[in-house]
């Protein structure tokens, strides 16, 4: 939108967690954030990485949604789920292979990130990319980003699972695509 | 809708929840026009066929058909007569020492058979309570909407004949 496109770095995470505070102060959704912020390994690093919604070209949480809450607007945002619709089952939370989804329980409804549709409608940067000191969350022009040393990707394989998305990872500069082993990245794996 | 779809793999209930918002049909303004177009040109052609229906009525020929004999039934008597066609049978009452009447037994309601009710002289559907008088025909009490149709009869040296229908509409 606006000839700028939402790259996410987390290699330059430094786990102010800001974005977190400035997504909360949207008026779309106060109080509750949409970004989703981990810690990579707690217990040997204190690497952390922040990341939005990818809003993947055929988003998979929308095709697996039984109500018909979950849309892919026109200029590629998939919006978060509309209020009236959403019967908060979950279905979405299961199947989005990012795990962006999240139920909120008190409001009986899934919220995820739409990237600030209010604000990157009209040509704003969503909140957290203003805020975010080191650019980990980066909302610029696509000839900004190249200056960089990593390059954005934005094909995604899970398995067998081929997802492209409209946000991009910054990956290492000789990476064409990022391959998931699921079941290697499984958390029961006992090794 | 299913009918009027062009062969496709998406199942149709995705076409009509899609995920994207760009695939999203709405009713256009050309639709509706086409619509209203289609649905006033029907009502016209509908009141020309009703125009043309009452512009090309002919009264119906009764046959005239021997039902019965005079005497066959005593007073009070009834007799189940079938005239013009048999699986639409008719109901004959002796009212008195030389008067006949028959109707229609098919209630004007929903079509049960009526019967005579000789106590409060009346002829009664059993169905909903519909009750029709004796004398004429029409409606005394219940859901029926109009009189029972009645068949004129003629008294021909020694036999009640049938010569028409009436109220029996078109």
């Amino acid at each position: 939108m606006f000839g700028m496109e939402f790259y996410v770095d987390p290699s330059r995470c430094i786990g102010c967690q800001s974005c977190l505070k400035a997504c909360e102060e949207c008026d779309t959704h106060r109080g509750v954030s949409m970004i989703n912020f981990d810690f990579i390994d707690r217990k040997e690093s204190i690497a952390t990485a922040a990341y939005v919604c990818w809003h993947c070209d055929d988003p998979t949480c929308a095709q697996v949604c039984p109500a018909d809450a979950i849309k892919k607007y026109e200029d590629g945002i998939v919006g978060s789920s509309l209020k009236p619709r959403c019967i908060a089952c979950s279905n979405c939370v299961l199947a989005c292979p990012f795990g962006i989804p999240k139920i909120v329980p008190q409001y009986e409804q899934m919220m995820k990130c739409d990237m600030c549709y209010d604000r990157t409608s009209v040509g704003k940067r969503p909140m957290c990319a203003t805020v975010c000191p080191s650019q980990a969350l980066a909302y610029v022009k696509p000839e900004v980003i190249a200056a960089r040393r990593e390059k954005p990707v934005n094909t995604f394989w899970f398995g067998n699972q081929k997802i492209t998305t409209k946000v991009y990872m910054m990956a290492p500069a000789e990476a064409q695509e990022i391959a998931i082993d699921v079941a290697d990245y499984t958390w029961e794996k006992n090794s | 809708m299913r009918w009027f779809r062009k062969p496709s793999n998406v199942p149709l209930w995705r076409e009509e929840f899609p995920v994207f918002t760009a695939d999203e049909r709405y009713v256009s303004r050309r639709q509706l026009t086409k619509f209203l177009t289609l649905t006033s040109f029907g009502m016209f052609a509908g009141n020309l066929w009703i125009f043309a229906k009452s512009v090309l009525y002919r009264t119906p020929v009764y046959p005239r058909t021997i039902v019965a004999s005079i005497g066959e039934i005593t007073v009070g008597g009834v007799k189940i007569i079938s005239y013009q066609a048999a699986n639409d049978p008719c109901l004959m009452v002796r009212t008195g020492e030389d008067s006949y009447v028959a109707y229609s037994q098919k209630c004007t309601h929903l079509s049960c058979a009526v019967y005579y009710e000789r106590e409060a002289n009346r002829i009664k559907c059993p169905c909903h309570q519909g009750y029709f008088s004796i004398a004429d025909g029409s409606v005394l009490q219940g859901p029926p909407p109009r009189p029972l149709p009645r068949v004129v009869l003629e008294r021909d040296k020694g036999q009640l004949v049938a010569i028409r229908m009436e109220g029996a509409g078109s």
